[in-house]
């Protein structure tokens, strides 16, 4: 067993680009779910939006890159509106049971052979990414030798990633100071009581399902600019769930917990993927095949992932940086 | 109906001083001074001369309802041909359980939706406004199950009830100075409604971590954020133990002193009998009965409906039992003769 590759591979994915793109549709869902408590399973739907919206800007139209990335935004926010029109008057759960579908049937719209000469079907589109790289200021990989080593493109995606993350973050940190902030929280709390004071509770969930669509929007864009190919296998509903992971793990209603979240989860999922790689490869694997063979050991990530899930919601339900003082009062 | 309590007015003419646009007002102010300019003791002879008969016209009416009609099923739950509540004074709507107080409630504070009828208030009419618009205008409500906002700090919970902050708008919000000052005096004006109801010391804990009888004083200390002119509190005391109930009390009559309309929904007979100027009963989704305390409680048509032997006492959970059984086969028994 390899414990400096474990180490350093993990790593490598902790500040990668993906991290970068799970925490953005995290803090997404930190809007919804941790402020507003809407439960929108849909997230992937507006990554999907976005990331669709800017490729097919330049191979469709042949215009800029940056046009599409405004269609992607404004697209996400009619996407928003469509959903939340009839189902944010509603219980909580029409908005889950609307997200989750729609996202899904856009997935299967898209990648349907009838449009594929125009969306790529399944196999996604491609040849759009040559102005991202043009203005690209890396030309060597950047990294710490021996340690963690990333090539031009993806530290290009990474900066762009985790700057928007940067801005996100603080975006949410001034939001949620403020008295609008505060009618979010309320809202989690309590929504007929907020409009008992004269608050407007639907104009809010509308704009914060916006809010948040818009930072999954971002998450969308980054992911198609890591790949350099945008597809609909990138957008499954596991995408969501993953997001979700990443948003309990690190504390919902925390404005880093999201950032905290993704490079956990993706720490831990690395180390599990590589441990398990390790123990079942070679000639005389850790783990005999007669227990496990090697395409078994790449679900065992999955598995673990799972269980680690369920153990923090039953001893730590608040996350990992949540609030214990919070917990208290669930106990009520 | 003999009634001491409360003097006769001089002449009808006193009606005219219990207009909002006087600015005397009678008995001490609250600690918050007053918030509107209602003569309490005009509002109270005034209603001397008004008829004890339900839906009776008064003189000064703040809220008005015609024919509002609430079905669920087959069930009517409301259906109250005419109620006028008087400015200025302490109105109790009591009646069983059941009766349809907290649905009428809803339905005037825009949180239900009638299958008819008309209501205004201060003359405007109020017909599909939604709950918040309701708020807006002045007229603010508590719940019978106490809502708090548990994971938000006591102080939070009232800077909530605060109308017209600037920074509850998206884009003001990003932008801390457009909104840092107002949010100063409202916590100002919020730190001495929680010293009033005495919850200054809980003033950084999680509201959910507050008793039951504290929570109804956060929910009615916050809805006065709102400056509300119209305070509707669904069974204020329910809950709530001898200790901080004698506050409560204080804290309603306070309501009136500073110029407020109350109406609130009460099980509590002697309670009623002590702070209420006016008692509407309702029974069955109907207004059966209204008049001062002391004639409504002698009232037979009343004691028929709703007190029973039990006259003076608490409803026991038996009695309620009773009385809705017997509504329940008068319900039952309506249904078959429609068919
Ligand atoms: N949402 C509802 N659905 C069906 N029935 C209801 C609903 N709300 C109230 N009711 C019925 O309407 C009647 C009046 O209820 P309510 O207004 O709560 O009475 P009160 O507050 O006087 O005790 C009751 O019979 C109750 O069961
Ligand atoms: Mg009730």
């Amino acid at each position: 067993m390899d414990w400096n590759d474990l180490l350093t591979g993990s790593l490598q994915q902790a500040l990668g680009p993906t991290a970068a793109v799970y925490c953005l549709a995290a803090i997404g869902l930190n809007i919804h779910f941790g402020y507003t408590g809407l439960l929108n399973f849909g997230q992937a739907g507006f990554m999907m939006i976005a990331g669709y919206a800017m490729v097919t800007m330049s191979t469709i139209w042949g215009l800029s890159l940056w046009l599409g990335v405004l269609l992607g935004i404004v697209l996400t926010i009619v996407f928003a509106l469509l959903l939340g029109v009839p189902t944010l008057r509603l219980r909580a759960d029409y908005l889950a049971i609307v997200t989750i579908a729609a996202a899904e049937i856009i997935r299967q719209v898209i990648s349907a052979a009838k449009f594929s000469e125009d969306l790529g079907g399944q196999d996604g589109l491609t040849g759009f990414i040559g102005p991202f790289r043009e203005v690209n200021p890396f030309s060597e990989p950047v990294g710490i030798e021996g340690v963690v080593m990333w090539s031009a493109n993806d530290f290009w995606v990474m900066v762009i990633g985790w700057g928007l993350v940067a801005a996100a973050c603080l975006i949410t940190w001034l939001l949620m100071r403020s008295p609008w902030g505060r009618v979010l929280k309320s809202i989690r709390e309590d929504e007929d009581a907020v409009r008992s004071l004269g608050k407007n509770v639907y104009a809010y969930k509308m704009q914060s399902l916006i809010i948040g669509g818009m930072f999954g929007a971002l998450a969308g864009l980054v992911v198609t600019l890591r790949s350099a190919t945008v597809g609909p296998s990138f957008f499954a509903t596991d995408v969501t769930f993953f997001a979700y992971t990443v948003l309990l793990i690190g504390g919902a209603a925390r404005v880093l917990g999201p950032v905290a979240g993704a490079v956990i989860f993706y720490f831990l999922i690395t180390v599990l993927d590589l441990f398990f790689g390790q123990a079942t490869s070679g000639a005389n694997p850790i783990i005999p095949a007669s227990i496990m063979n090697d395409t078994q050991a790449s679900l065992m990530r999955l598995i673990f992932m799972g269980l680690g899930l369920m153990l923090l919601m039953i001893f730590r339900p608040q996350g990992l940086f949540g609030d214990r003082r919070e917990l208290a009062i669930d106990a009520r | 109906m003999p009634d001491e309590q409360q003097e006769r007015p001089d002449s009808s003419d006193e009606w005219a001083v219990a207009q909002p646009v006087s600015t005397t007002t009678a008995g001490p102010a609250g600690p918050a001074g007053p918030a509107f300019s209602v003569d309490v003791a005009a509002s109270k002879r005034a209603l001397a001369d008004v008829d004890h008969t339900p839906g009776v016209a008064k003189p000064d009416p703040i809220l008005k309802a015609d024919n509002v009609v609430r079905t669920f099923g087959g069930l009517t739950a409301v259906d109250v041909d005419h109620l006028e509540v008087q400015r200025g004074v302490i109105t109790a709507l009591i009646g069983p359980n059941g009766a349809g107080k907290t649905t009428l409630f809803n339905l005037l504070t825009g949180f239900d939706r009638p299958d008819s009828g008309d209501w205004s208030f201060n003359g405007r009419s109020l017909n599909r406004a939604p709950a918040y618009k309701v708020a807006r205008m002045g007229m603010v409500r508590t719940f019978q199950l106490t809502k708090v906002l548990s994971k938000l700090t006591v102080i939070e919970n009232m800077r909530v009830g605060a109308t017209g902050q600037r920074g509850e708008s998206l884009l003001a919000a990003l932008f801390a100075p457009l909104w840092r000052s107002q949010e100063t005096d409202n916590t100002e004006r919020a730190d001495g409604l929680l010293a009033r109801f005495l919850l200054d010391k809980k003033r950084e804990d999680f509201a959910g971590s507050l008793s039951g009888g504290q929570r109804k004083l956060l929910e009615m200390a916050r809805s006065l954020m709102t400056e509300p002119e119209l305070v509707m509190l669904d069974e204020p005391m329910a809950g709530v133990n001898p200790a901080l109930k004698q506050s409560l009390l204080g804290h309603v009559k306070s309501l009136r002193e500073e110029g407020r309309t109350v109406l609130f929904v009460e099980h509590d007979m002697d309670m009623v009998r002590d702070i209420s100027d006016w008692v509407v009963v309702m029974a069955q989704g109907r207004i059966v009965a209204e008049g001062p305390p002391d004639a409504v409680m002698a009232d037979p048509a009343v004691i028929d409906a709703y007190l029973g032997a039990h006259h003076d006492t608490e409803l026991t959970f038996e009695a309620e039992e009773q009385i809705l059984a017997e509504a329940e086969a008068e319900i039952e028994q309506e249904a078959h003769s429609n068919e």
